[in-house]
């Protein structure tokens, strides 16, 4: 019970991560590795201000802010400054390193002893007894949906057509009289926005930020929006973030699996590694990209 | 009116590929006017659309609309009053959307794409009256993904969402190139009937000289970056398919083709 109960947990944090990172692959075609600096910047952000004694909820928007300008950087690297997508990310999640060691003034910072948004007076006092262990699970679920909605939302007006559209054709954009780099760089925002608000809520439930967690979130992120999208592709009546959801749900899964069989937990980035082959072979996602404008 | 006055464009300049295409060329298209473009590849038709469209820029030269000087201003900014649609019909939809997307997007050229909803459904009824005398069908597909139609309704619709907002140019770059002849007559009849409807000051560019001749009321013939031949009005009635065909063929064998 405690295993599924983690998994579920985990998967539903990074599941907002894989919502940004879907925006940059699956949408822009834009490999952003920003998101391996902005993820622990979110946890970085959360754990500053809650050891300051700032209310907790408050670290979520203030996190997605941070990731959304972080993002517009990387976009405004690639797009005003004409660098390649890959090394605009490598730059930005190089940078971000140092940064996220400022924000947080050192390299561990625990908050085993303050309040988190999972943790607090009024959340003890609202959930019932027989409901205590559970009102993690139940909390990250609804900023979860409520995250998800918004992308829906935000996806189905004219400004979200125009991100659809940039990936799609980006010839259609400019002749609409929009300008695609300002699409693009909006597409980043929203993107690091979501990595960093998932790396904020993982602090909270870890209560430590480290500066090693953002390494690997890409791949995490890659992992789940391709199980994600390649399984539910059928799948017509569910939407897209929803697949990517359970895509996450389903990675984590995966991993929870490997680390018991595992011999020692440091075999665990090889075992990830493989993994991300085998999911990447199996849903044959290369083939299908390359036909995707045909 | 559209004044193209002494471009120059190099391509690959100081290098062994450097190749002169546009030496002081000129050109005006006035209102209203329907100009049918044929040349040989390389003759500068798409590089001529291309500069007009802001996708290239000229090395020297000036490109004035109605007067005003729009040689530095970005290409979005330009397309927001010029519909273009290509030889490749998957660069004129998106491919991902439906066609009801499709059309709701290219209704709001030009205007703020802000998070306003994207589908304008109260606009349902009237794309389908513009969908239903292309006579494709494509009135109840409006929830079908345009990835999955043919090339010729791809292509009528790139063409219908061009012209859905008020534009001052309609530019056909080959747009009926890529497909079969009789798509390819249905699509150039909708043309005419399009322009003729708006008024809309139109540029071909075409390799069927037939279309060339029997369409719009202006024919221009490039060849190496310049005007060989331009016909207007009553000149260009009296021209005949055979008498392009035959100096088409005189200044091909010229290149050596």
């Amino acid at each position: 019970m405690a295993l599924i109960l983690s998994v579920l947990e985990q998967g539903m944090i990074y599941a907002i991560m894989a919502l940004g990172v879907y925006i940059t692959y699956k949408i822009l075609d834009f490999p952003d590795l920003t998101v391996d600096g902005s993820f622990p910047m979110g946890a970085a952000v959360a754990c500053i201000l809650i050891s300051k004694g700032i209310n907790p909820y408050l670290t979520l928007p203030v996190s997605f802010l941070a990731g959304a300008v972080v993002g517009m950087i990387t976009g405004l690297i690639h797009v005003k400054l004409k660098v390649r997508d890959l090394l605009s990310g490598i730059i930005m999640m190089t940078a971000l390193y140092t940064v996220n060691l400022r924000i947080a003034g050192r390299a561990n910072l625990p908050i085993y002893n303050e309040e988190n948004i999972f943790d607090n007076r009024l959340v003890n006092a609202v959930f019932p007894a027989a409901l205590q262990n559970y009102k993690t699970v139940i909390i990250i679920f609804f900023i979860m949906i409520i995250t998800k909605y918004i992308l829906d939302w935000y996806m189905n007006s004219q400004s979200g057509f125009m991100l659809r559209a940039v990936g799609d054709n980006e010839t259609i954009v400019t002749s609409l009289g929009v300008d695609k780099g300002t699409v693009k760089i909006i597409g980043l925002s929203i993107a690091n926005g979501l990595v960093c608000l998932s790396g904020c809520i993982f602090a909270n439930q870890q209560r430590f930020f480290d500066i090693s967690s953002g390494t690997g979130t890409v791949v995490i992120g890659l992992a789940s929006v391709i199980i994600g999208t390649s399984v539910f592709k059928k799948v017509t009546f569910l939407r897209v973030t929803s697949s990517v959801i359970i895509g996450s749900l389903l990675y984590k899964a995966c991993v929870a699996v490997a680390i018991r069989v595992i011999p020692a937990s440091s075999d665990l980035k090889l075992v990830t590694a493989v993994l991300f082959l085998v999911i990447l072979v199996i849903g044959a996602d290369r083939r299908k990209k390359v036909k995707k404008n045909a | 009116m559209l004044e193209l006055k002494h471009i120059d464009k190099n391509y690959n300049p100081g290098s062994v590929n450097e190749l002169c295409l546009f030496q002081d060329f000129n050109l005006i298209v006035e209102d209203r006017q329907f100009v049918s473009v044929v040349g040989s590849n390389g003759s500068g038709k798409t590089s001529m659309l291309n500069l007009i469209c802001g996708s290239i820029d000229a090395d020297r030269g000036q490109i004035l609309v109605n007067g005003e000087d729009i040689t530095g201003k970005k290409d979005y900014l330009r397309q927001r009053k010029i519909g273009r649609v290509y030889q490749d019909p998957a660069r004129g939809t998106c491919p991902n959307m439906t066609i009801l997307e499709n059309m709701s997007i290219a209704d709001n050229k030009g205007k703020v794409f802000g998070l306003g909803r994207g589908v304008k459904k109260h606009r349902m009824e009237e794309y389908r009256e513009m969908l239903r005398p292309l006579g494709l069908g494509l009135e109840d597909k409006l929830h079908t993904r345009v990835g999955s139609l043919s090339g010729g309704q791809r292509q009528a619709l790139a063409l219908l969402m061009s012209t859905m907002t008020p534009i001052e140019f309609l530019i056909l770059d080959e747009h009926t190139a890529a497909l079969d002849p009789k798509t390819a007559e249905i699509i150039m009849e909708l043309t005419d009937k399009i322009v003729r409807e708006k008024q809309v000051t139109t540029i071909m560019v075409t390799h069927n000289l037939r279309y060339a001749v029997e369409y719009g009321n202006r024919l221009i013939m490039m060849h190496e970056g310049k005007a060989i031949l331009d016909k207007c009005g009553e000149d260009k009635k009296a021209v005949r398919t055979e008498e392009i065909m035959k100096i088409f063929n005189e200044i091909s064998v010229e290149c050596g083709n």
